[in-house]
């Protein structure tokens, strides 16, 4: 039988209390990764390794989270991520919502679009 | 000093487990700097002791190609005082491995006795997402390490050691 997206939250939540120390209220579907709960780049890995084992499932590199494509000068440009590495962060990661970074596709932002949202919806794909 | 914070490897199973020893003596200075009247192993030093012993499990594991670094402590708890004279046995889990990361658990042993565990995530630095170049040289794993390897598994050569060294003459 196909998860909830509650069940999915909850295992979810687990996930990030174990991964950032932080305590179960904080954890909400809006909270950001970086800004609200304090992930740094090795807590993505960590954050892969963990729900792999959890939802007994394989997340490929760059998959959940944006693999290097900060290190692809076609797809950044002066800080900004250019239309072309829009494009193809759209056609990778379906399940990020993408709409106010458009307006300003800052790199630095690029961070801040992954919430515990973010995760839920993907694994919802994966796990349906 | 040297920064080795393990004795010696007992066990070494590559790509899945590895226990490494070490005896705490009141010799150590560190054991007098911590808390000058009651010397202790600092349980910072027995993190350092459980990477080591764990760094050298995920290295191995991809024949020292990689510049492997501590990048996270997940976890870390000790519940005893270790005092000198006591054994510490440093086991290592290599639980996750991938081209990028490595994530590994550790169970922490005082005279055979389950202490604390401390859970552990490396980076292969030379995969980091933002694009850094490091040395090509591998700085990690140098032949202090390869030593305590000796008679457990296969260490591939290196230049340092690959020709024997002269001694330097005296005085130089």
């Amino acid at each position: 039988m196909p998860m909830t997206q509650d069940q999915v939250f909850e295992k979810v939540k687990e996930t990030m209390v174990e991964a950032l120390g932080v305590d179960e209220e904080e954890v909400t579907p809006e909270s950001t990764l970086t800004g609200d709960l304090g992930a740094e780049s090795i807590d993505f890995l960590d954050i892969v390794f963990r729900l792999e084992k959890s939802f007994e499932i394989k997340i490929p590199p760059g998959d959940l989270f944006p693999d290097n494509i900060l290190n692809n000068p076609e797809f950044v440009a002066d800080g900004k991520v250019t239309a072309s590495g829009l494009a193809s962060l759209k056609e990778s990661m379906p399940h990020v919502d993408f709409s106010e970074f458009d307006d300003d596709p800052d790199v630095n932002k690029l961070p801040e679009l992954f919430k515990v949202q973010t995760i839920v919806s993907y694994l919802l794909s994966k796990v349906s | 000093m040297r920064w080795i914070w393990i004795d010696r490897f007992v066990e070494f199973h590559p790509k899945v487990s590895a226990t490494a020893i070490k005896n705490v003596s009141l010799a150590e200075e560190h054991l007098h700097d911590h808390w000058e009247d009651f010397p202790v192993m600092p349980v910072s030093l027995m993190i350092e002791g459980m990477a080591q012993t764990a760094g050298i499990l995920v290295g191995q594991a991809r024949d020292f190609a990689e510049k492997v670094i501590l990048a996270k402590i997940t976890k870390a708890e000790v519940h005893e005082l270790v005092l000198p004279g006591d054994q510490i046995s440093y086991r290592a889990e290599l639980d996750t491995i991938t081209d990028q990361a490595a994530s590994t658990h550790g169970t922490v042993f005082k005279n055979d006795k389950l202490i604390g565990r401390i859970d552990l995530m490396f980076s292969h630095i030379d995969q980091n997402l933002a694009g850094v170049e490091f040395p090509e040289e591998n700085f990690v794993f140098t032949g202090q390490f390869f030593r305590l390897l000796a008679g457990l598994v296969e260490v591939p050569p290196r230049p340092e050691t690959s020709q024997p060294r002269r001694p330097e003459a005296p005085g130089r």
